[in-house]
């Protein structure tokens, strides 16, 4: 219940749409949300998206590992 | 025969005789005259003998229905054992009301499934109770394996030792997650479905080819976890699993995910650990890939002398803790 | 999956671990307030990387374990009353109650379902009009926007039959609460989920008031690890602030329209948090424009009031100032088959998590 998790907008009905996690289909609702497209990811908790995750701040999380990782075997 | 069993179809009269031969007796192949008892021959060497009723809900599932699971279960508590599966018992409790149709879709797979594994179902007994007084359908199957002397050490694990390796012969937690899936009416976007399947057929060819098996036991209700710390306690040793090598299907990993469960501690229906002798491990584990129910077998730990008693995980992501026993009941009437 | 695996690479979680077993310099005691941490903490093999001298403490994240007794009472009683449903999250089924729980319940034969969501229970109640569906509202600021948001589309939609009983809870306060109540702590690892939704400003008062360090981090292990190295960074620079490192989801104003809905249904109130007592405007009551789905005000339900298991020191384990192998009970009368505490029976409380991974340590 607790547990958020990212998850794949897969089709959008109005204020409603069906993500995958993993594969797996639920149900979620976007009121809290805006501008969500087939192919956004959400987070999912409890049946609602509670906001889109940005692609370009997890990939500059990821790029700023991967350089401490980089520069440790250097 | 009607459309619905009603409860004359157990009365013990004409109506059970008919329910009797219209539905089991020719699909299950069993000839007259009809006996108390099947009476068998059986050579002069060790019985393995088990029994497990079934109650899963929903009774018919992706994969599979509560016959075949019968059959299959039955059929895998013997072969782990080491034995040759023989004979099966099948008792039927019906509730009044329960579709005829269903009961011969379900009788004709538990026939189709007895003949690809080689079993013959010999005897059985059928009931009808009132509406409400039991879910649908709970079958009772009892299974009769001849155990030869060799193959005696198996089922006690007195020969594992530190340095056995495990094998597991596929993915864990598809048939919890589908019938999760089931009762909520989730669907995924490839489909996913139980892994009910009958295991002597590989099992045996491992025996045969192969005297490096320690110890071997079935993955039903709390999954690997369950096993695993079984076997730890029962032989006072530490096991030491990675989970990296644990295979998990992908939708049985996100509805785990969400849903908070671990999928090593989910309910499998047709997967084994196999605990080899290091030495053979690898030879094990080729003829395990070489047979359809087992084309994703891995090795996925080690017995160890540390900890005895409890398992070990080593995380994927390179931590390390305690894989527990499961506690509570996750899931109810799960096979 | 994506934004998981990458997340969860052994060899950038494996350098984290390192820098931080270079970076810390005597000890440290971190405290988490979310129980989805507490669970991934555990669940990774965290505590296995840290060197010796950081001490991970959890704190009162899970809503189940601060969910009172007297709550689960009167879920009881009203699930056993004639025409009700009652339609929960899974987590709250096995918490024990004063002498019960729903699990229990459910099998004395009450209707009693299990939902993921606030909007199921309300498509319950919209199925079966002769039912009146009671959706028990528990969880932080992360859940109540969504209890919101399905009350408001009751209102809107003139449903009659579904009712929550509230008992959603605010982090804050309960935070304030641990500091001033005394227990040593170097710095917090802040809720993840709770911030997308508050945003990071709801924390400043943290290192303002009281210069602590905080950092807002995820779930994944590269976040958690990077949120422990940037908590010794803040401590060693004397620079203790609010700092996001779960950036790809939490901004410092957080997700406005999700407060807004919030606060269209939702005010402050004071809450009594099982274990540590009445927190001020630790909790959210419904306004009264909404007061036709409160089930407190349109049931009678009437329990006995009683004083909680002297022997069960939850409220000290929720607190931070004693562990879960400290409680008598732990591991002998209390375990996660036959909880006493809730702190035993979420998978995210600190005793059921300490029993999986560490009893015979």
């Amino acid at each position: 219940m607790c547990l958020s998790v990212p998850a794949l907008i897969v089709s959008v009905d109005g204020e409603m749409a069906d993500v995958s996690v993993g594969g797996a289909i639920f149900r979620a609702g976007l009121q809290m949300v805006e501008n969500v497209r087939v192919g956004d990811y959400v987070l999912l908790h409890a049946g609602f998206a509670i906001e889109k995750l940005n692609e370009e701040d997890a990939l500059e999380t990821l790029r700023l590992l991967k350089e401490m990782d980089d520069a440790m075997t250097e | 025969m009607s459309e619905n069993i009603s409860l004359s179809h157990g009365g013990g009269g004409r109506q059970t005789l008919d329910l009797i031969q219209g539905i089991f007796t020719k699909r299950f192949g069993m000839k007259d005259p009809m006996t108390d008892s099947a009476i068998l021959a059986v050579p002069s060497a060790m019985i393995a003998f088990t029994t497990d009723s079934y109650v899963i809900d929903p009774i018919f599932f992706p994969g599979g229905n509560i016959g075949k699971l019968a059959i299959c279960g039955t059929v895998n508590d013997l072969a782990v054992s080491g034995a040759d599966p023989k004979y099966i018992a099948a008792a039927f409790i019906i509730e009044e009301g329960f579709g005829t149709s269903d009961l011969e879709k379900i009788a004709s797979s538990m026939a189709d499934q007895a003949e690809a594994a080689g079993v013959k179902i010999v005897t059985g007994d059928t009931k009808v109770v009132e509406k409400g007084q039991c879910d649908g359908l709970f079958i009772t199957t009892t299974g009769v394996g001849i155990l030869r002397e060799e193959y005696a050490h198996i089922s006690s694990a007195i020969r594992v030792r530190p340095g056995d390796r495990l094998i597991i012969n596929g993915s864990s937690g598809n048939h919890a997650v589908t019938i999760l899936a089931s009762r909520r009416n989730l669907t995924f976007d490839a489909p996913l479905i139980s892994d009910c399947a009958a295991l002597n057929h590989m099992i045996r060819k491992v025996l045969d080819n192969n005297d490096g098996v320690h110890f071997m036991r079935d993955l039903t209700r709390g999954g690997l976890a369950a096993v695993l710390n079984e076997l730890a306690v029962m032989t006072g040793r530490g096991i030491t699993v990675e989970e990296d090598s644990v295979p998990v299907d992908e939708p049985v990993r996100g509805l785990c995910e969400i849903l908070g469960f671990d999928p090593l501690a989910m309910a499998n229906e047709g997967k084994v650990i196999v605990v080899a002798a290091p030495g053979e491990a690898d030879k094990i584990l080729n003829i395990m890939r070489s047979c359809p129910e087992g084309k994703d077998s891995s090795i996925i730990g080690i017995v160890t002398d540390e900890r005895p008693g409890r398992v070990v995980l080593n995380s994927s992501t390179g931590g390390t803790r305690f894989l527990d026993m499961p506690s509570g009941i996750q899931l109810p009437r799960i096979c | 999956m994506k934004y998981v695996d990458e997340f969860r690479e052994k060899k950038l979680i494996l350098n984290l671990a390192d820098q931080i077993n270079r970076s810390a310099r005597g000890e440290y005691t971190f405290m988490e307030v979310c129980g989805g941490h507490t669970a991934a903490i555990h669940r990774f093999g965290i505590p296995s990387l840290l060197p010796p001298g950081i001490k991970l403490i959890s704190g009162p994240g899970c809503p189940v374990c601060v969910t009172a007794a007297d709550y689960i009472d009167r879920l009881i009683a009203l699930s056993f009353t004639r025409g009700v449903a009652v339609a929960t999250f899974g987590d709250l089924m096995r918490v024990p109650g004063t002498i019960s729980s729903l699990s229990e319940a459910h099998a004395g034969g009450a209707d009693v379902r299990v939902v993921l969501s606030a909007y199921e229970a309300l498509e319950i109640a919209w199925s079966h009009h002769d039912l009146n569906v009671v959706f028990p509202a528990i969880g932080f600021e992360t859940t109540a926007p969504g209890t919101a948001v399905t009350v408001m589309k009751s209102a809107s939609e003139g449903t009659e039959n579904f009712f929550v009983l509230n008992a959603h809870k605010v982090m804050p306060p309960a935070m304030e609460a641990i500091i001033r109540g005394g227990t040593h702590i170097d710095g917090f690892i802040c809720p993840g989920h709770v911030s997308v939704i508050t945003g990071s400003s709801a924390f400043e008062f943290i290192p303002r008031n009281y210069s602590l360090a905080c950092v807002i981090t995820g779930f994944e292990p590269t976040d958690i690890l990077s949120a422990i190295l940037m908590l010794i960074r803040q401590i060693s620079d004397n620079n203790p602030h609010v700092e996001i490192q779960y950036n790809r989801a939490v901004t410092p104003a957080g997700n406005v329209k999700a407060q807004e809905f919030m606060n269209e249904v939702f005010e402050p109130c004071d809450a009594e948090w099982r274990g540590l007592g009445v927190i001020h405007s630790g909790g959210l009551t419904l306004r009264e424009k909404f007061v036709n789905f409160d089930a407190g005000a349109s049931f009678n339900i009437e329990v006995t009031h009683h004083e909680p298991d002297p022997v069960c020191i939850c409220g000290e384990i929720l607190r931070g100032v004693s562990r879960p192998d400290e409680c008598v009970l732990f591991a002998t009368a209390c375990t996660p088959v036959h909880p006493v505490g809730a702190c035993m029976v979420s998978d995210e409380g600190a005793c059921n998590t300490f029993f999986k991974y560490h009893v015979h340590e």
